[in-house]
């Protein structure tokens, strides 16, 4: 007997869906064509805005993000202590790193505070201000920060820098008025000065002519407002004493298994950690950015969910028109033995459709439309080449949540009218 | 198989009550054809829609098949209405959307017949009222004495023990009238019960027994046979 009952639930509500079903399907095909593609417009313009508005505001700081850790930080970077003028144990670091599993790349920075000075051979009233911008000046090994980051892709003008010579520097964009002048006064920047300009660096005491060599063009900070030399430049300019260098970046070979905390780990498993600041890649991003992503995200999904209430709406009224036209049928349907139930469930299934080809023609232009051409043409932002954002698994949930939603207010305009009188119904009362 | 006692109906608005049925008893008998007569307003559709469960009575009993109706959830009252009533309405009441083959169907679906088992009855049952032609016509193709067998087709699909009709010629032209008639003739030959609500009298005498209304009450009652 107390299995009997559990049975005797399934079966009848699978015969509940089963007429659902059969009566949702002929009354879907029997509907106006236009009202249905109107219909399934709404609900794939709804999900699009759903996902898109607020994937592309995530996509401003997470295409930032995505920059830095390509141009600059790579998968883990280990950078000075606090208080400390380097990071202690370079060497062994680096040996450390070049044994280790899952790291592809290492580039060792060598980092000074300096001042870029340019056009003092014109300079003829020293009353004037001379025309300096300060920068940080970085010595590189050429070979690994271009197999790190590629930096040569980004020189707008000129050319990189080459391990054979010397005495030549690349500067980045932004120290220069013609390209920083859209941020005002942010920077101190240099006028004019183009490749083969020679320009004086000034790191403490010290100072030496460079010849431009290049303009690096970058919206990640540490590329565009840094002036990059060579290692023995930067070594011979500073009269440093050690080898110790101010930065590690790590790029994490992508097809290994290690993760970028699982190299952190390892790093400090080594005994580094009172050597220099281990910090992924996403540690390591400013913390403003990532409250500007969580605000960004949240104005996403009210400007979202402000669109599932439209939707919702617009189908409650689809519906609700449907049944209230359809009363005198719902009656008899009711008076012929159908159940309630069925009867829902076939509005439920009708709403569901809506929204679920209207949310697969939204997921289908999401991922094979609107991804890829973001990737392949980037919001063009002064901070980031914003993209658009959209994780499967985020996606997905917007994606069941509009059929949540929909479901609810396909149900309920329909309960509405089920639940009215079978007679009343029948004679239209 | 139908027993009324003492049933009244008044339909109720903000200030005025309406008594349309004043205490009916009744009874039917299995198998028996009775005819409901009376004039426009005399309670004969009101008095069938309370005996086919499709509206609350007032006051009174109905007692189909043993069991009290009034005592009876809304649910147990569709399932009734399912299992053992069948209806056939004025206006055919037949879905628009689906086809004559799909209307029969329906009962059938929600009684737990499988698809093809639905169909197959279905069919069947358009053939013996003379309407296989038509199963895949939609109500609209169909002229209004086909959709009224169809309406049979599918009051009688699913056995039902009381065939409940109100007024099932009033929208046809003699012929098709006749023809409907014939057919719950044949029906009731073969031993079902059949409650039918009509104004004419010439459809009437193919009846057991008719109980004429007025103003609510049972005035008059002919046995025919």
């Amino acid at each position: 007997m107390s299995e009997d009952k559990p049975k005797n639930l399934s079966r009848k509500w699978s015969q509940v869906i089963s007429v659902g079903w059969f009566l949702a399907f002929r009354q879907i095909k029997g509907s106006n064509k236009s009202t249905t593609f109107l219909i399934i417009f709404i609900m794939m313009l709804t999900f699009l805005n759903l996902v898109v508005v607020s994937g592309i505001l995530v996509g401003l700081i997470e295409g930032g993000r995505v920059a830095n850790k390509k141009q600059y930080s790579g998968d883990v970077i280990v950078t000075t202590l606090a208080g400390e003028n380097n990071i202690k144990r370079t060497n062994e670091i680096e040996s450390t790193l070049i044994k280790m599993s899952g790291v592809q790349n290492i580039s060792t920075r060598y980092i000074s505070s300096g001042q870029v000075e340019a056009n003092y051979k014109t300079r003829r009233d020293f009353s004037t201000p001379k025309d300096i911008a300060g920068t940080q000046v970085t010595g590189i090994n050429i070979q690994d920060e271009e197999a790190l980051s590629g930096i040569s892709n980004y020189v707008d003008e000129g050319s990189f820098l080459n391990e054979t010579e010397s005495g030549y520097i690349v500067l980045g964009k932004n120290l220069l008025r013609r390209y920083s002048e859209d941020f005002g006064d942010v920077f101190a920047s240099i006028e004019g000065t183009y490749p083969g300009d020679e320009v004086k660096v000034t790191v403490g005491k010290n100072t030496k002519t460079f010849i431009v060599k290049g303009i690096v063009s970058s919206k990640v900070n540490q590329v565009s407002l840094r002036a990059f030399v060579t290692k023995q430049d930067f070594l011979r300019l500073v009269d440093k004493a050690d080898l110790n260098a101010n930065e590690i970046a790590i790029r994490i070979n992508p097809n290994s298994k290690i993760t970028p905390d699982g190299t952190k780990a390892n790093l400090i498993n080594a005994g580094f950690a009172n050597d220099g600041k281990i910090q992924t890649a996403v540690e390591a991003t400013p913390e403003f950015l990532n409250q500007i992503r969580i605000a960004f995200a949240l104005l996403g999904n009210v400007i979202g969910l402000i669109g599932i209430v439209v939707a919702s709406i617009t189908i409650f009224i689809v519906i609700f028109i449907n049944a209230v036209t359809r009363r005198k049928y719902i009656g008899i349907m009711k008076g012929i033995g159908i159940s309630e139930k069925a009867i829902e469930v076939s509005y439920i299934i009708q709403s569901i459709f809506y929204a679920l080809i209207g949310g697969l023609i939204g997921l289908l232009i999401t991922f094979v439309l609107l991804v890829p051409f973001f990737d392949a043409y980037p919001l063009n932002f002064p901070f980031s080449d914003g993209i658009l954002v959209a994780p499967i698994g985020e996606t997905m949930f917007k994606f069941g949540l509009l059929l949540l939603v929909t479901l609810l207010a396909g149900y309920i305009p329909a309960r509405n009218i089920v639940k009215k009188n079978t007679l009343d119904s029948i004679l239209g009362r | 198989m139908i027993k009324v006692k003492n049933l009244t109906k008044t339909y109720k608005t903000k200030d005025i009550e309406t008594p349309v049925l004043r205490g009916i008893d009744l009874n039917v008998a299995p198998g028996e054809f009775l005819g409901i007569m009376g004039k426009s307003g005399a309670g004969k559709s009101t008095l069938m829609y309370q005996i086919g469960l499709l509206d609350h009575p007032t006051s009174g009993e109905i007692i189909l098949n043993s069991k009290n109706t009034e005592q009876m959830s809304t649910e147990e009252r569709t399932q009734m209405r399912l299992s053992e009533l069948g209806y056939v309405f004025q206006d055919y009441a037949l879905i628009p959307e689906l086809t004559a083959v799909e209307n029969v169907m329906i009962p059938l679906l929600m009684k737990g017949f499988s698809k093809s088992e639905s169909c197959d009855i279905s069919i069947k049952m358009l053939e013996r009222i003379g309407l296989s032609h038509r199963v895949d016509n939609k109500p609209g193709q169909l002229s209004g004495g086909e959709q009224q067998r169809v309406s049979i087709a599918r009051a009688m699909a699913h056995n039902p023990k009381i065939l409940f009709a109100d007024e099932p010629t009033a929208n046809l032209d003699t012929i098709s009238g006749y023809s409907i008639i014939q057919l719950f003739k044949e029906l009731h030959d073969k031993g079902q019960t059949i409650v039918m609500v009509t104004h004419e009298e010439e459809y009437a005498k193919y009846c057991d027994r008719i109980i004429y209304l007025e103003d609510g009450k049972i005035v008059r009652e002919v046995k025919q046979k």
